[in-house]
């Protein structure tokens, strides 16, 4: 009985102490579930928890460390700066934690719907080119080279960077692919098809690998900002999917009636279709976001420091050697923390979109 | 129009970021582009003690300080020195596309890199070969008692082929479990995944000293190749190439000399006419290179010469804890020598 | 015949469109953009020393593969080492699709059975899973199959069936004669049966458990995107829970579901490409030691783009007949 309640889709939480008994023994069976699932939990949480926290080394050396028998957090804490700004010089770090405040201030502002207007697309710009400039050293300072960029910034960079730098060319390639000129569709469903057809790292292997190869002898690109536009064009694709499902949700009677009204094709799109199309498709968008942020990781087959590849590098200094299941674990909870953070925000768009809407 | 003002925007901040990030690579000769940019580029790897960054996420390293050391060759500054990270499988590819000047992540040099590739290597700068570390229960005394094994090999590495040619050799069978991760292979064998860590037996010293009890296991004597480490550069440089060779020369010579960091400037009185040209005293050398007449001293006072390098980051004393063995001078029994500083 | 043409002709007409002059630019510039590329290409692989072309596929490759479907020594061609490559990630894309299909669909209806404390694991099993990276999953579960015990201690949870750091052993059906084919310790490990090494069984297991945290929440989404009224007018008209169930939710669920299931799959396919990262020899990590070990990177990069593609489309073109079939039939 309690199944088709659930299966008929009511599964807000019981808020009352008769829903929480019924939930979890309201029938024999039920309550063998919920027995079994305690005795998993009771088998899986202290082992953790011993580990982590009960037989864990917060402060102190490396060999007080490997003494303890837990977790060695004291690792943590002295490879922190490390593993959140990877190579960069420690007495500029002031540069790169701007860059990363600015980073993550634009995109709080960019999430709140009131912010939504034509002046967020300049500011957004601003935003990422003065993190850009931030990491470069400039203004007023040594520059500093890109292969010095590293830990959290870098990760929020290569993300930020991917989901602004593919929006124009999605929408392109979305208006593209649904455009009444043979050849423009043709490219825009070729470019889309197959980029959506090779993995990711497949795309990086090329940027790395092959792109000097096709670039004439003397010049080259900077290996980050090869990285960065195999993540846009990459991420392009499937931004552009997601556009072109909000464009055709869009009714043909809009269509029609920006027609009559004697508007052109860039018109109609600009005025009246792409408005709507982004809008019922932002839910989607940040999902893509949330998938770019953790895809990012892989440019470690590049020798790239994101944070995913501080914190695993931080393990291989001779004086702090092999602490890694200290590493992957802080950065997982780095991970987990912002992603969290994103789902939620989109469930809450979501429902305000649908609500407003 | 707001979108095709997001456009330009957009292309701008592009193109501003290509202007700003784009560099030349070697347009002629490496050493020019050096000059110009001001900055020696290295390629490294990353691995304790040869090559990793510190908690201040500054590079530290026996590989990392030879760097140093050519960036006071042709800048008398250490510090005009980029290191760039590149993994195993891509360190060849992007020498040749001319992402750094140099690679000095513990390449060896081979015929085929030398040639079909298309690399010059400097002097070789550590004797290795490959090993093979066991678990002492097995009780395994040579390599050829290994057939039916299973492998631990990382991928990228001249170790691959050698481990399949020597089991070859042996008419033996083994099974390769193949890494690129070097962390993910140390573990690998650690967990006990594999019989046999093959490696540059430099590296198994590192692996060893990571085991949870090191005495369990041993590193069989045999070497089943020679791996000369060595720099690597481009074709196509002959002067940059000299510099590479006189710089790894020197701090060998260094220590055959007996100068040290501490005791450099005492030499400089030396009245030994070797000496003295070499530090540069009598300025004949340094002038012969175009670099600064006392360039070796300001090596070997900055850095150390090449046993004070070796054991600062990978001598006995180091978690890393390696023998110098073969990498002695070859008045001690190594196999390090320098030609003659005259 | 005349008909034909003008039928020709203005189906060629409607392809093209508008601005064919402006879009013959496009080709042009397109097509020259690819020439010089490809002329720069050739010409920095002629100064590395590089002679373009595949004929290195006929030469030796001299590596070993650690497991294959196919027989390899490392005196093969690459070629050969290269099909080694594919038919793993093959491998790898299958077992992986089937097993988190069936893991997903448990997970959905544990999601929906109305057992809180079940369906809250669930919920905090999914939010884990898709807010780290694969990666680290995969660092995560390669670590923990390399924790069990060595082959003289095995876990040993059924007969015949060892657990150990040396992979999963696995009794095997032999046909001659016809019998089973028992794994057995013998010297450093066990001989005979069926063998899933820790690096595929590793990948295999986080590309499952990653996919089936996506694939729980198409099953539930589906099943809930079936209004509640379906379920009221189908027991009004007496029908059991089961026969609901099969002849009126699923097969509007199932709607929903194979479109999203398709694109599941396909991602499961590219991220087995992770393989490299944890020792499994699949086509990227082949690849990689082949374009290392030759210089060609530009082959060897158009073969792994031509042997994803084909793969992508391959499961996108059974998917799109399965749903065609579904949405005319409504029952698989």
């Amino acid at each position: 009985m309690s199944a088709d309640a659930a299966l008929a889709g009511r599964l807000a939480p019981p808020r009352h102490w008769r829903a929480w008994r019924d939930g979890l023994f309201g029938s024999p069976g039920n309550a063998l579930i919920t027995l079994a699932c305690v005795v998993l939990l009771a088998w899986a949480l202290p082992p953790l928890l011993r580990w982590a926290v009960l037989d864990a080394a917060w402060t102190g050396s490396a060999d007080a460390c490997r003494a303890a028998g837990g977790a060695c957090w004291a690792f943590i804490g002295e490879k922190l700066r490390y593993i959140l700004f990877g190579l960069y010089e420690p007495d500029r770090h002031w540069r790169p934690a701007t860059a990363l405040v600015l980073l993550l201030g634009f995109a709080v502002l960019a999430g709140l719907p009131r912010f939504w207007r034509p002046g967020m697309v300049p500011a957004g710009a601003a935003a990422l080119g003065g993190a850009v400039l931030l990491l470069a050293g400039l203004p007023g300072g040594e520059p500093v080279p890109t292969d010095r960029w590293g830990g959290l910034p870098l990760t929020l960079l290569l993300a930020f960077a991917g989901m602004t730098g593919a929006f124009p060319l999605a929408v392109l390639l979305a208006l593209g692919r649904r455009s009444g000129m043979g050849v423009v569709r043709l490219a825009c469903v070729m470019v889309i098809e197959v980029l959506r057809g090779v993995p990711l790292i497949a795309v990086l292997y090329v940027a790395t690998l092959l792109v000097p190869l096709m670039l004439p002898a003397g010049v080259s690109l900077d290996k980050l900002l090869r990285a960065q536009l195999a993540i846009i064009l990459f991420v392009s694709a499937y931004m552009a999917e997601i556009v072109r499902a909000g464009l055709q949700a869009v009714p043909n009677g809009q269509y029609e009636a920006a027609k009559a009204l004697g508007l052109g094709y860039w018109g109609t799109m600009r005025l009246v279709v792409l408005p709507q199309a982004l809008r019922t498709v932002i839910p989607s968008l940040v999902t893509l976001g949330i998938g770019i942020f953790q895809d990012t990781t892989l440019i470690v087959v590049i020798g790239l420091f994101d944070v995913l590849n501080t914190a695993r590098s931080s393990a291989a200094d001779p004086q702090w050697i092999g602490f890694y299941d200290e590493a992957f674990g802080f950065a997982a909870l780095l991970y987990l923390g912002f992603s969290v953070a994103a789902s939620r925000y989109s469930l809450w768009l979501e429902r305000r979109l649908t609500t407003t809407a | 129009m707001r979108s095709s003002i997001k456009g330009l925007l957009f292309a701008g901040l592009l193109g501003a970021a290509s202007l700003g990030l784009a560099v030349p690579a070697a347009a002629g000769p490496t050493l020019d582009a050096i000059k110009a940019r001001g900055v020696i580029k290295v390629g490294v790897g990353t691995a304790p003690g040869f090559f990793s960054p510190d908690s201040n996420g500054r590079w530290q390293g026996f590989f990392v300080d030879i760097g140093r050391a050519l960036a006071i060759a042709v800048f008398n500054d250490p510090e005009k020195v980029q290191f760039v990270s590149a993994s195993p499988q891509q360190r060849l590819p992007a020498l040749q596309s001319g992402e750094f000047d140099i690679l000095l992540s513990a390449v060896t040099q081979t015929a085929v890199r030398s040639s079909k590739l298309g690399f010059h290597f400097g002097p070789v700068v550590f004797y290795d070969g490959q090993g093979l570390l066991v678990p002492k229960k097995l009780g395994v005394n040579k390599g050829s008692e290994l057939n039916g094994a299973t492998v631990c090999v990382q991928t990228g590495t001249t170790g691959e082929l050698n481990i399949a040619d020597f089991f070859r050799q042996n008419k033996a069978t083994f099974k390769p479990v193949v890494i690129e991760e070097t962390a993910e292979f140390r573990k690998a064998f650690t967990s006990g995944r594999c019989d046999v860590l093959t490696q540059d037996a430099s590296d198994l010293a590192i692996a060893r000293t990571q085991l949870p009890s090191p005495n369990d296991y041993v590193l069989l004597p045999e070497r089943i190749s020679k791996e000369p480490l060595a720099p690597a550069i481009r074709y196509g440089d002959d002067q940059w190439l000299e510099i590479v060779n006189w710089v790894v020369y020197a701090t060998i010579q260094a220590e055959e000399f007996g100068i040290t960091q501490a005791n450099a400037d005492e030499f400089l009185k030396s009245d030994n006419p070797s000496i003295r040209r070499f530090l540069g005293v009598d300025p004949v050398i340094g002038e012969a290179f175009k670099l600064d007449p006392k360039v070796f001293h300001t090596i070997v006072k900055t850095l150390g010469n090449y046993g004070e390098i070796f054991e600062r980051h990978i001598g006995k004393a180091t978690p890393v804890g390696f023998e110098r063995g073969y990498n002695q001078p070859w008045t001690k029994g190594g196999l390090l020598y320098s030609p003659p500083f005259r | 015949m005349r008909a034909i043409v003008t039928n020709g002709a203005r189906a060629a007409a409607a392809w093209w469109g508008d601005h064919a002059a402006a879009q013959l630019g496009l080709l042009a510039g397109t097509v020259l953009l690819f020439a010089v590329l490809g002329a720069n290409t050739l010409e920095n692989m002629e100064r590395f020393g590089i002679r373009p072309g595949f004929e290195f596929l006929h030469r030796a490759a001299n590596f070993e593969i650690g497991e294959s479907l196919v027989a390899y020594t490392a005196g093969d061609t690459y070629g050969r080492a290269l099909l080694v490559g594919l038919l793993n990630t093959v491998k790898v894309a299958v077992l992986g699709c089937v097993l988190a299909t069936a893991l997903g669909l448990a997970l959905g209806i544990a999601r929906l059975s109305g057992n809180l404390l079940l369906s809250g694991i669930v919920q905090v099993y999914v939010e884990l899973i898709r807010s780290t990276p694969l990666l680290l999953q995969l660092f995560f579960w390669s670590a923990t199959l390399h924790a069990l015990p060595g082959p003289r201690q095995a876990f040993q949870p059924v007969a015949g069936v060892f657990l150990c750091n040396r992979g999963v052993f696995l009794p095997a059906l032999r046909f001659d004669p016809l019998g089973w084919d028992i794994p057995q310790l013998a010297g450093f490990n066990f001989t005979g049966g069926a063998t899933l090494t820790p690096e595929f069984a590793a990948l295999l297991i986080g590309l499952a458990v990653n996919a089936a945290a996506g694939i729980a929440e198409i099953v539930r989404s589906g099943v809930q995107s079936v209004p509640a009224g379906q379920w009221e007018a189908a027991r009004a008209l007496g029908l059991p829970r089961r026969r609901i169930l099969r002849l009126v939710v699923l097969p509007q669920a199932l709607r929903v579901i194979v479109p999203l299931l398709t694109s599941s799959w396909l991602s499961l396919t590219k991220n087995s490409s992770l393989a490299v990262a944890i020792g499994f020899p699949d086509l990227v990590s082949v690849i990689n030691t082949s374009a290392n070990q030759t210089g060609q990177a530009l082959e060897t990069m158009a073969i792994l783009a031509a042997a994803y593609l084909t793969l992508s489309l391959a499961v996108s073109v059974a998917m799109n007949a399965w749903n065609r079939r579904l949405a005319r039939r409504g029952w698989p």
